[in-house]
């Protein structure tokens, strides 16, 4: 018999229960007209990157020496081509492809894992979170940049080490404060009463802590993904990040350095999506929280 | 499923708590060595007959609520032993059996709710993982019980209670698991004195209707007086006196209690405190006072009272009177005998 | 005071151990054979091993470890296998350039973002602050490295007002305070400025704001205080976390300053990682990062034992 099978058993309450907090959250989210904004930005380039194919660009690998650097607004290259003559809209909307997924994806997996470390830690106590938190505490000794960098540089370059190292440099963060809300549930009566109720600490933690404890960790884990995505970028602007030839902001970035005495606004147009992409998701973050009511 | 059968017979103890100990050490210094010891709960024993309702008082601090606890398994037990219906705990029972039988109802009535399950969910918590027949009719019976309309209530969230509204939901949630005795841990403390009042004269009618043992821990003595059988007064972690409510509210036999009565405000204004009957705090748990704990603050405190720890014994011809003091035992050394004393 | 600065001091043993560990396991976690970068590619298998054995990499790895740790400890980070120069040197003379860039950033960010994160939490809720915060969010959002390039873009190419890389003229790599060498620290300095900006006027918003809230400081205003002396009870206050806010950022802007010196070819710390990372100099790579951490780690505890010594409410926890 578990909760679980129950709320399904009984539809009538779980519309109560999801009129009671989601609903509000909802509502006092649509009405912050910036969180909107950039919510519906977010969606757009995720959207134009999934869908890029469908577009009717210009092929995004489709290099031309004689149509290098073509300022923005040259006819057939609204956005003007890049080093290799390479059409800049397509290739800086292909380019959304990877940037976001790898910008992205980092926070999803240590979200996971941090939230579930942190978890036992507050949880459990005692020696088990003494052995996560002073684990935790060494990775903390790096800033994260030079932790990504640090990983990456010996992994070697590509998406997976990106991912890989980007996830590294965000479990500590999610994993202290994923501890620190799980152990200030723990410590409220309604923990006590529930194993006075006879219930085992994972049915307790399925059913009383996590409802209470995930949505700050989430909140948390969202205003990451701007500076994720920025180091994801950055990894791929110093060359231990994505490969070329694939468009890839951080990596056009780089690549077009060289043009910026010749064509220098072409060149910082990856930058700009870069800075777009992490200022809504920074904006959506603080939307977040303050619809969901969480406290720094 | 019906209520856990009575085992032991009506002259079996419900339960007995037997030496029960909990420290608590104090980590500090260089090395965060245990420097200290927080002597919380420290030899209590007594036993709580099938039916009653035993109150415990005592000063905030005394270790009333980590007793509680201790008999619950929230606390692990240093040492002591609890036996259940004749049931040793950890022997012929398990903690998980134990909690069948033993329920606890907090003080705070919001930090006892989870904000973010409804109160039938809460309620229906306990029989559902334990699978018992039909939780959420059960929950709602007992909602229903406790005074809450479950078409009007059932699926509210705590926060959309009051107070005595949160209390009547605990009870209830303690109650579903349909147990033989109820720990109420300052259970009404924190509720208006009108609500307090419904709350309690409710208390009486469950325990009447199901059959309930109550343990019943406040500071507030006149509440305590007006719902208890039996009063067990605690003082620094250790049990002070024990007896019937009666006799512990007109014939006190320990010096702290009858400090405790009488810094009680009195309904009669002839009958006015005159002198503060308990000056300052109690001593630090952390060392406690050797010999009897309350010698500093004792004003019948002799050298004996320091040197030896009086023992819990019977008063007079009274069986079920026991009290921990050296003037008690004409053989201990005290040049008084406190009756005398306090004439 | 003093127990504290010692218990801080025990604590950060371990962790300093982690992160010696962590950066030890770091040539160990790179896929193939370290040795592979300076190895000639026709090297018989004997002298493979001859190699393998004066690098130390034939033993187990605890101690490779010990060893390692040992010599790190008196100094010696092993020798560079792009350069064959002793790594500490190297990285001694990059930290000493990064820690410039660092100090130079600083002194623009902190004194810009106290000053807007005040006046953002004076005058919270109104127009001030949601401009303020506007900068502040706009600050730690931008991706530090496309800003400098566009700063290099406006300033360099554009106006050609200052240089767009290098510290110095000639490259010459002397540091001196002169306003020809200076010219080479602003672009840079701006740049890598931005982010701790935006942090501490975020901070010190949130705390002032806080502090002008609290029943104390409406106290001090029915007492009649004029504000200006209500003023130095909030800055009081706000001392503290302000403070080791500003602390973390000066250990971040070291650790931080990597994608910068690269934009702007300033010969430090990050400068030397990238090139230890491309040209696969594992020794370089472990021992940049060790140091850096270090410091980070070092500079924490400064930072805590500093605010312990000002703020009366740590020391009893």
């Amino acid at each position: 018999m578990s909760m679980a099978a129950t709320e399904a058993k009984a539809p009538a309450e779980q519309v109560a229960k999801t009129k009671g907090y989601w609903s509000g959250v909802l509502k006092r989210f649509s009405r912050d007209p910036v969180a909107v904004t950039c919510a519906v930005i977010v969606l757009l380039l995720i959207l134009a990157a999934i869908f890029a194919p469908y577009l009717g660009l210009n092929d995004p690998y489709k290099a031309s020496m004689i149509k290098r650097l073509k300022p923005i607004g040259f006819p057939g290259f609204p956005l003007g081509t890049d080093e290799q003559g390479r059409d800049m809209l397509a290739r800086l909307l292909y380019g959304g492809r990877l940037t976001l997924f790898v910008g992205l994806m980092p926070v999803v997996f240590a979200f996971g894992i941090g939230s579930t470390l942190g978890l036992i830690a507050g949880y459990a106590g005692g020696w088990v979170n003494t052995i996560i938190m002073r684990t935790v505490d060494v990775f903390f000794a790096f800033p994260s940049v030079l932790l990504a960098i640090a990983i990456s540089g010996a992994l070697g370059a590509g998406i997976v080490n990106s991912i890989v190292s980007l996830t590294i440099v965000f479990i500590p963060p999610i994993a202290r404060v994923a501890e620190s809300a799980t152990s200030s549930v723990r410590a409220l009566d309604y923990i006590d009463a529930a194993r006075a109720s006879g219930g085992n600490a994972l049915t307790i933690i399925r059913v009383h802590v996590l409802g209470n404890v995930l949505g700050p960790i989430f909140v948390y884990a969202t205003s990451l993904t701007s500076v994720c995505m920025i180091l994801a970028a950055g990894l791929s602007f110093l060359g231990i990040g994505v490969r070329p030839p694939e468009p890839e902001w951080g990596l056009m970035l780089n690549t077009l350095r060289t043009a910026i005495y010749v064509n220098p606004w072409v060149a910082a147009l990856p930058g700009l999506m870069i800075f777009i992409t992490s200022l809504c998701l920074n904006l959506l973050s603080d939307g977040l929280r303050s619809a969901m009511n969480v406290k720094d | 499923m019906t209520r856990q059968e009575d085992r032991g017979g009506p002259r079996q103890p419900l339960l007995i708590a037997k030496d029960l100990k909990r420290h608590f050490p104090i980590r500090s210094g260089l090395l965060n060595r245990q420097t200290a010891t927080v002597h919380a709960v420290d030899g209590v024993s007594f036993d709580v007959k099938k039916g009653e309702v035993l109150g415990i008082v005592g000063e905030s601090g005394c270790g009333k609520s980590t007793t509680a606890r201790l008999m619950i398994g929230l606390i692990e037990l240093d040492d002591g032993q609890i036996i259940f219906d004749g049931d040793v705990l950890g022997e012929d029972i398990t903690l998980k059996e134990l909690r069948r039988g033993v329920q606890m109802v907090f003080q705070d009535s919001y930090a006892s709710l989870n904000p973010r399950l409804t109160i039938l969910d809460s309620v229906a918590f306990g029989p559902k993982i334990n699978g018992l027949e039909d939780p959420e009719g059960k929950a709602r019976n007992l909602l229903k019980r406790v005074g809450l309309e479950p078409d009007r209530f059932a699926h509210r969230y705590p926060h959309e209670l009051s107070g005595g509204q949160r209390q009547r939901v605990n009870i209830a949630r303690a109650l579903a698991m349909e147990p033989r005795l109820v720990i109420l841990d300052e259970a009404v403390s924190a509720l208006d004195k009108s609500v307090e009042a419904q709350v309690l004269n409710l208390l009486n009618e469950l325990r009447e209707e199901f059959g309930l043992t109550y343990i019943f821990i406040s500071h507030d003595l006149n509440v305590v007086r007006y719902i208890s059988d039996r009063v067990l007064v605690m003082y620094l972690g250790e049990v002070v006196e024990v007896g019937p409510a009666e006799a512990i509210y007109h014939n006190q036999a320990h010096p702290y209690t009858s400090s405790l009565f009488a810094a009680m405000p009195s309904m009669d204004p002839d009958n006015r405190t005159e002198e503060p009957p308990l000056a300052g705090d109690p001593p630090n748990p952390i060392n406690p006072p050797s010999g009897c704990r309350f010698h500093t603050r004792c004003k019948f405190a002799e050298s004996v009272c320091s040197a030896a720890k009086p023992k819990l014994s019977v008063i007079g011809g009274d069986e079920t009177h026991l009290a921990a003091c050296h003037m008690m035992d004409p053989a201990s050394g005290h040049s008084q005998s406190f009756r005398e004393a306090a004439e | 005071m003093f127990t504290y600065l010692v218990r801080r001091l025990i604590y950060v043993l371990p962790v300093a151990i982690g992160v010696s560990m962590f950066c030890f396991l770091l040539v160990h976690i790179a896929p193939g054979d370290p040795l592979t970068a300076i190895m000639p590619v026709d090297a018989t298998a004997e002298e493979q091993a001859a190699m393998r054995s004066a690098y130390g990499l034939d033993k187990p790895m605890p101690v490779q470890y010990a060893i390692w740790i040992g010599k790190a400890a008196t100094g010696d980070l092993g020798k560079s296998i792009a350069t064959g120069r002793p790594v500490a040197g190297e990285v001694f003379l990059a930290v000493k350039n990064s820690l410039l860039l660092a100090f130079a950033a600083s002194l623009i960010a902190f004194p810009i973002g106290l000053f807007l994160g005040f006046l953002a939490g004076y005058f919270r809720d109104t127009i001030f602050d949601r401009m303020i915060t506007a900068v502040a969010i706009t600050g730690v959002s931008v991706p530090n490295y496309w800003l400098g390039i566009v700063l290099v873009i406006v300033f360099s190419v554009q106006l050609g007002w200052l240089p767009s890389m290098g510290a110095g003229p000639g490259g010459s790599g002397e540091w001196s305070w002169d306003l020809e060498h200076i010219r080479y620290l602003v672009l840079p300095a701006v740049t890598l400025a931005v982010v701790p900006i935006g942090i501490v006027a975020r901070t010190v918003r949130a705390l002032v704001g806080d502090i002008f809230s609290m029943d104390f400081v409406q106290a001090l205003f029915a007492k009649g205080l004029y504000p200006i002396d209500v003023l130095r009870h909030v800055i009081r206050n706000a001392a503290p976390t302000a403070l080791s806010v500003m602390g973390l950022q000066l250990g971040y802007l070291l650790g931080g300053s990597i994608l910068i010196e690269t934009v702007f070819n300033w010969p430090g710390s990050g400068f030397l990682l990238s090139n230890a990372i491309f040209q696969r100099d594992l020794p370089l790579l472990q021992g940049t990062i060790l140091v850096l951490a270090l410091f980070f780690v070092t500079m924490n505890l400064i930072v805590d034992v500093l605010q312990a010594a000002i703020d009366p409410r740590i020391k009893r926890s």
